[in-house]
């Protein structure tokens, strides 16, 4: 079931289409990321779907009510949406106590006093925040304050909670310690999250789906798992985690790696879709190539660094470059050997996408 | 070889240390000292019951009274004015908003006194042009608005000195995080609710920050009150100052009477900067965003075209009708005629520029004393904040203590504190020189130059030092080759801070002048009150060309730099 539903969504400043035609669903209790570098219309999609950018075109429902559309000149102000958001910078008032700042949305609701104090103190509770109620945030280091924010938008129980990068000004580990906290309170209050993020781990690691998108434009729409192993574009394999490309040309028949004289091996053969090109790219994953092979595909060790875990390998095959890891324990060529490598999932894109 | 180095720098420290304590002790403290000494300590003891008594006097009493009754007005009306105008200029969807902020901030610019004189032009009872065209046309029998009280001295008080608070909260406005209100918007509130829960108490502080500095400008302001208030016997403490002063001669009695105005001054001032400190250090929010979208912009709908008629209505009756008036009666042959053709001309204007010697002394003396004024204060400034900032010298919170005092030593205190110091006491007799006024200049423009030179220098990571040191300089070449071009700006600002106020200076002139020494503000004022009207009208003319071309042109240069 469709809860927030987007229909054609653009949105121009000027000249420049910030955000082209989006469609998509997000279905109830769903977390649904936005994933993508920055300028590329991540943020100004959330704020539409907030209520603090007016549609250039198209229309948002929430179930089957119409909360923005500028063919209807229908535009439902922020504060009528009853959505919880939390922003980047925090956005807790520095003036009142973290027990005040919770209170708040509930006060400007007109609850009774035993309401906003049961809800308060809920939404407190939920956030480990009980504690530092009578505190002024600004004691709260950027964890305890990135609480405060989310239990005000916790406070009035919303079905859709909307987070714009809600992580990225705290510190690596307790990033990763609020990535957990915040699905535990999807699990406990049921809400849907709308979450924009720059960080492919964090999305990853939190969503049912993830939508990637560069320059206003959708590039694909798939669960985490599927986004990783099955890239619609080479732009989204090579924006979700590590990849290599390795520019390849025609020469006669053969597909030759730029600038090396060897051509690619038998079993790297390019499909029929990159005939008609005059140069094409081989995509591969750091992490999905083997050492060995001595007709596979060959180049130079020009670097090995020791990363803890992994062994980071740069291996130079005519003008291009590969990066291979492997575990500590396999053992490998050393720098300025020549070695054969064997790739496990070959990808081939043609063009800059 | 590095304990050799550590001491030699430790003597070029040192040096520069003393040399900094010792212009602020001789400039500042010394004659702030001897005001303390001569109110406190009679016939060689301390009597803190002549002190009372001479408060205790209905002259003095009622001047205290005075100038807490004009401070009071004054912060009151300049905060609300300010504001709103500041809200109105940044948060509403009002035309023309850039320049309409760039015309409040003018008042900045013009010097109060002669706004004064056009409001008295104005508005005086009986001559006044707006209350004789009441009179004339409308059948009054009095003035409608009479300028010599309390009220007009207010207004006119007001009308210059709200930039203080409106440049301070459009700053916080402008630099507010606007998710800040867009998170009370998502979480239901309407834009009064958020105005009056969020906006208005974020940024309290540096509302009362703002109504703070004008209440202690106020305090110690001299030139409106003087032109305004003397008339009806109204003294805030400077007149009073000024009045015992100027009448007596400099008897023991009057000296004493001042000292002990100027001490109920410093202490004063002193209170309001404690508590300014006081509050911007407690309500210091952090409401600065990183990055951000535009702030919400309240639509003013039906009430856009009244408000900006509104603003136009006060830019143009508050700046444009007193500088047009100062302008035509400077034109008039003689004051009172009518504003036509046939009694217009330059006459007056090149009157004081070529022939008449007063005015020409003292446009020759403003400039020549701004200048001296700005250059000294800038390199002692430059000096004294690389010590306050940079340096690790054991010394060091004596200088701060001493560094702080200018700040809250008003005009009239340092005019006072001058002629202690400087009329023979301790063998230099500068009184009746253009020496002494110099030396106040320096005392009084000292804080301008700390606070431009400081804020530059805190600019200049000590890293930026250390990497020169590294790369083989010595502590003197890192000095001229990296900290001194980088501060370059901040001297730049202090001069000109320094340079143009000066050109219009009138407190500290005024205590100060001799028949040969008077400064342009001195001419306007002494002029006007020997009834040279037109004349110093003229004068007063020719000062706002001098002071708006020189702003404009620092204007153009400081923006032309930062873009």
């Amino acid at each position: 079931m469709s809860h927030v539903r987007l229909v054609n969504v653009t949105k121009r400043f000027g000249l420049v289409t910030a955000v082209d035609s989006l469609n998509l669903e997000v279905s109830k209790g769903e977390c649904f990321s936005m994933l993508g570098p920055s300028g590329c219309g991540k943020t100004t999609t959330l704020r539409m779907v907030a209520g603090f950018e007016d549609l250039s075109e198209g229309e948002i429902y929430v179930g089957d009510r119409l909360i923005s559309s500028p063919g209807k000149n229908y535009y439902l102000p922020p504060e009528k949406r009853d959505f919880g958001m939390v922003f980047q910078a925090f956005a807790v008032w520095p003036h009142l106590s973290v027990y005040e700042n919770v209170a708040f949305p509930l006060r400007v609701r007109k609850l009774s006093a035993s309401e906003i104090e049961k809800r308060t103190t809920d939404a407190l509770r939920s956030t480990n925040l009980l504690n530092a109620a009578k505190d002024s945030p600004a004691d709260l280091s950027g964890g305890g304050k990135q609480r405060v924010a989310l239990a005000r938008a916790l406070a009035i129980n919303p079905d859709v909670m909307l987070l714009d990068e809600p992580l990225s000004s705290l510190d690596p580990h307790l990033r990763e310690e609020m990535r957990f906290e915040i699905k535990d309170l999807q699990r406990q209050y049921g809400f849907s999250i709308i979450y924009v993020t720059h960080d492919q781990s964090e999305a990853m690691a939190l969503s049912d789906r993830i939508l990637v998108m560069k320059l206003g434009v959708v590039q694909q729409i798939d669960t985490p798992f599927n986004v990783y192993n099955d890239p619609a574009n080479k732009f989204v394999f090579s924006f979700i985690g590590l990849s290599n490309f390795l520019e390849i040309a025609w020469s006669g028949d053969k597909p030759f790696p730029r600038g090396s004289g060897a051509p690619l091996p038998l079993d790297l053969t390019p499909p029929d879709a990159m005939r008609k090109a005059k140069t094409f790219s081989l995509a591969s994953r750091p992490s999905e190539i083997d050492f060995g092979g001595e007709d596979g595909l060959r180049g130079v060790v020009t670097r090995k660094s020791f990363l803890g875990e992994i062994i980071d390998y740069q291996i130079k095959i005519g003008e291009g470059e590969m990066r291979v890891q492997k575990s500590r324990r396999t053992p490998g060529p050393q720098v300025g050997e020549t070695c054969g490598l064997s790739l496990r999932r070959p990808f081939w894109y043609t063009g800059t996408e | 070889m590095s304990g050799i180095t550590q001491k030699r720098n430790f003597g070029a420290a040192q040096i520069i240390l003393f040399l900094s304590i010792a212009v602020l002790v001789i400039v500042v403290a010394v004659p702030v000292l001897l005001i303390f000494f001569n109110a406190f300590w009679v016939g060689g003891k301390f009597n803190i019951r002549d002190v009372l008594k001479i408060i205790g006097e209905p002259d003095t009493y009622q001047a205290l009274v005075n100038s807490l009754i004009i401070a009071a007005g004054t912060t009151i009306g300049s905060t609300i004015i300010g504001t709103f105008f500041a809200w109105l200029v940044t948060r509403t969807d009002l035309p023309y908003k850039r320049f309409m902020k760039s015309m409040f901030l003018v008042p900045f610019m013009l010097p109060s006194f002669i706004g004064a004189l056009a409001w008295k032009m104005l508005l005086s009872p009986r001559a006044g042009f707006i209350n004789r065209f009441f009179m004339a046309n409308f059948g009054l029998s009095g003035p409608v608005f009479n300028i010599y009280s309390y009220a007009g001295i207010i207004l006119v008080e007001v009308m210059y000195l709200f930039p203080f608070v409106f440049i301070q909260v459009c700053g916080a406005l402008e630099r507010m995080d606007p998710t800040l209100e867009e998170s009370a918007r998502i979480s239901g509130a309407g834009l009064f609710t958020i105005t009056r829960k969020i906006t208005i108490p974020l940024v309290l502080p540096s509302i009362l920050s703002g109504a703070l500095l004008i209440m202690l400008y106020s305090m110690a302001h001299f030139g409106t009150v003087a032109v305004l208030g003397i008339e009806n016997g109204i003294f805030n403490i400077p007149t009073l100052i000024y009045q015992r002063i100027h009448q007596s001669a400099g008897s023991f009695a009057s000296i004493r009477t001042g000292t002990v105005l100027a001490t109920v001054l410093v202490v004063t001032a002193a209170f309001i900067i404690w508590l300014q400190g006081k509050i911007l250090s407690k309500g210091h929010y952090q409401i600065i965003a990183g990055k951000s979208f535009r702030p919400m912009e309240l639509k003013l709908r039906t009430l856009r075209v009244p408000l900006f008629v509104l603003c136009v209505a006060y830019i143009g009756f508050t700046i444009v009708l007193p500088t047009v008036v100062i302008f035509l009666v400077g034109g008039l042959k003689t004051y009172g005629l009518p504003f036509t053709w046939e009694n217009l001309s330059l006459d007056n204007y090149k009157f004081i520029l070529f022939d008449y010697k007063v005015t020409r002394d003292a446009i020759w003396n403003s400039v020549t004393l701004g200048l001296a004024a700005a250059l000294i204060t800038m390199f002692a400034g430059v000096m004294i904040s690389y010590v306050i900032v940079k340096m690790k010298v054991r010394g060091k919170g004596f200088l701060e203590f001493l560094g702080m005092l200018p700040f809250s030593v008003p005009g009239s205190v340092i005019a006072l504190g001058v002629i202690l110091a400087w009329s023979g006491k301790f063998g230099i007799n500068l009184y009746n020189t253009v020496w002494i006024i110099l030396v106040a200049y320096i005392a009084r423009y000292m804080a301008f130059s700390l606070r431009a030179n400081s804020a530059a220098l805190e600019q200049v990571h000590d890293s930026l030092v250390e990497a020169a040191r590294a790369c083989g300089a010595t502590m003197w070449q890192a000095l001229k080759d990296i900290v001194l071009p980088l501060v370059r700006p901040g001297m730049l600002a202090a001069f000109f801070l320094i340079f143009l106020p000066s050109l219009r200076e009138l407190t500290v002139s005024i205590m100060l002048y001799a028949p040969t020494t008077r400064t342009i503000g001195v001419a306007i004022y002494t002029l006007n009150e020997d009834g040279e009207t037109v004349v110093s009208a003229a004068l007063a003319g020719i000062a706002l060309v001098l002071i708006v071309t020189g702003q404009s042109l620092v204007n153009y240069f400081t923006g032309k730099s930062e873009g």
